[in-house]
């Protein structure tokens, strides 16, 4: 938790510097100049950073593997016979169709929700020990993290296919959306606060706009699971809503909670026919 | 008509924004997901899971309250407005500095203790100088001197930054006095930082 306030911090601390140092150079009538050259020399760094080769997260990808295929639980059986919405045990394409309504649940789960159930199902695994470790930090590899960086990979190089079309997936989606706008807290935030409308940064940082399908939301969540620089770890969209909740002064969200995959589902849908290009890498 | 289509007509009636052909789902349902999602919160964090009715109508129109319901928030929200008790709107303007580029505080990953920023230049460009300030508010630039550092205006100042709302109905600004996010010496603080001769807002 130290480390995510000391990101924040950092984070503007280099942007105002960077933001000097430019500022130097182009002189004070040139602000907005000064600014775009700031977002270009991000734009520079993502790039640089953006290497597949030298992603720690495939780290995380090959951990995952092991965890899926590894016989475990009370039950002393893998996941491998776990149905993630395409067929037992089919990878390629689940994460793309993710979240959705699975009939043996009768619900609408997210990724790491059905995960949840096959460790308990198939495996008679220990959730609590596993999500004691949903978040990954120092000395502490998370189950949950390595296993969605492992089947997101799966749906690598594949477009986004949001699963509307039952009453339950249509209800969780109407739900995401107005989660999406509701305000609350002590700072009357919601999602839209932020990314509510089109070309807006808060500092220097860009802010994509979901309020409409399209490209800022492709582009995001076509990039995550993601390596965060910052945070030396790999995360999961169940952790940057966790994140945004933070910033919303909120209190923590449940963690594999209806709310979290009713957003996830509407942020998908505002993504259809996105690529996936995961894990990639960000600040 | 049977129960459900009644519920269903009474959600789609208080959600004009949406499309017809999507789901309407009645809002103390939508409700009953936020109060699971948050089911684990600490008892003083509780009252952050609900909404006040502002919040509440802002949420439901999606910041376009009709002029009728913008008009009882901004009626609201100004009598939520406390002064000082002395009259002097304007602290200290370099504190207000601190205070505007500080993003901390009410967050559950802040230590006990914190004091709370206002974080103005997450959203507002406001002295020439800090060229790393976010666009989802106005520039600010210069605003007391664009003033012309006028008492009246400096007592406005702190109104809209006390309570946001009271000018702009379903405002996206935090309203950092009423919810006591900032104390009323730090809004005097920023007031000064923003509206202060001396300060670098207004060089």
């Amino acid at each position: 938790m130290a480390r995510t306030r000391h990101e924040t911090r950092t984070a503007a601390g280099a942007g105002a510097l960077l933001a000097f140092v430019l500022g130097l150079a182009g002189g004070v009538a040139a602000e907005e100049t000064a600014a775009d050259q700031s977002e270009k020399e991000i734009e520079k760094y993502r790039a640089m950073i953006n290497d597949p080769m030298a992603n720690p997260a495939f780290l995380n990808v090959d951990r995952g593997e092991i965890l899926w295929k590894t016989a475990r639980g009370s039950k002393n059986a893998s996941l491998e016979t776990c149905d993630l919405g395409e067929g037992a045990g089919k990878l390629e394409s689940a994460y793309a169709k993710l979240p959705r309504y699975f009939k043996d649940a009768d619900k609408v789960l997210d990724l790491e929700q059905r995960l949840l159930w096959c460790m308990d199902k198939i495996q008679g695994a220990d959730l609590k020990e596993i999500l004691s470790r949903k978040f990954s930090g120092p000395g502490k590899v998370s189950d949950m993290e390595d296993l969605v960086a492992y089947i997101a990979n799966k749906s690598s190089g594949m477009k986004f296919s949001a699963q509307v079309g039952h009453p339950k997936e249509q209800q969780a989606y109407a739900i995401g959306e107005a989660l999406f706008y509701r305000r609350s807290s002590i700072e009357d935030f919601s999602c839209a606060t932020c990314h509510g409308d089109t070309g807006k940064r808060i500092r220097l940082q860009a802010l994509p706009d979901f309020t409409k399908p399209g490209k800022d939301a492709q582009d995001t969540m076509g990039s995550w699971p993601t390596y965060r620089v910052s945070q030396s770890q790999m995360r999961t969209m169940q952790h940057r809503l966790w994140d945004c909740y933070r910033q919303m002064r909120m209190p923590a969200p449940e963690y594999g909670s209806e709310g979290i995959t009713a957003l996830t589902l509407y942020l998908t849908k505002q993504a259809d026919g996105g690529e996936i290009t995961v894990p990639s890498i960000k600040r | 008509m049977k129960p459900l289509s009644i519920s269903v007509v009474l959600a789609a009636l208080s959600f004009p924004a949406l499309a017809a052909d999507k789901v309407a789902v009645p809002p103390a349902e939508v409700e009953a997901v936020v109060q699971a999602m948050f089911k684990s919160a600490l008892e003083d964090w509780k009252p952050r899971v609900g909404q006040d009715e502002t919040q509440r109508v802002c949420t439901d129109t999606r910041n376009n309250p009709p002029d009728a319901e913008a008009a009882k928030i901004k009626a609201r929200e100004l009598a939520s407005i406390a002064y000082p008790e002395d009259g002097n709107v304007m602290g200290d303007w370099k504190k207000g500095e601190k205070i505007a580029q500080t993003g901390t505080g009410g967050q559950f990953s802040d230590e006990p203790g914190t004091v709370n920023g206002g974080n103005c230049y997450a959203c507002h460009q406001m002295a020439a100088a800090e060229v790393s300030f976010g666009t989802l508010g106005p520039s600010l630039l210069g605003y007391g001197k664009l003033k012309n550092f006028q008492a009246a205006e400096n007592k406005l100042a702190l109104a809209k930054i006390f309570n946001a709302q009271s000018v702009v109905a379903c405002s996206n600004m935090p309203r950092f006095g009423y919810h006591k996010f900032l104390s009323m010496d730090q809004i005097k603080d920023v007031t000064a930082y923003l509206m202060s001769p001396d300060s670098p807002v207004n060089k």
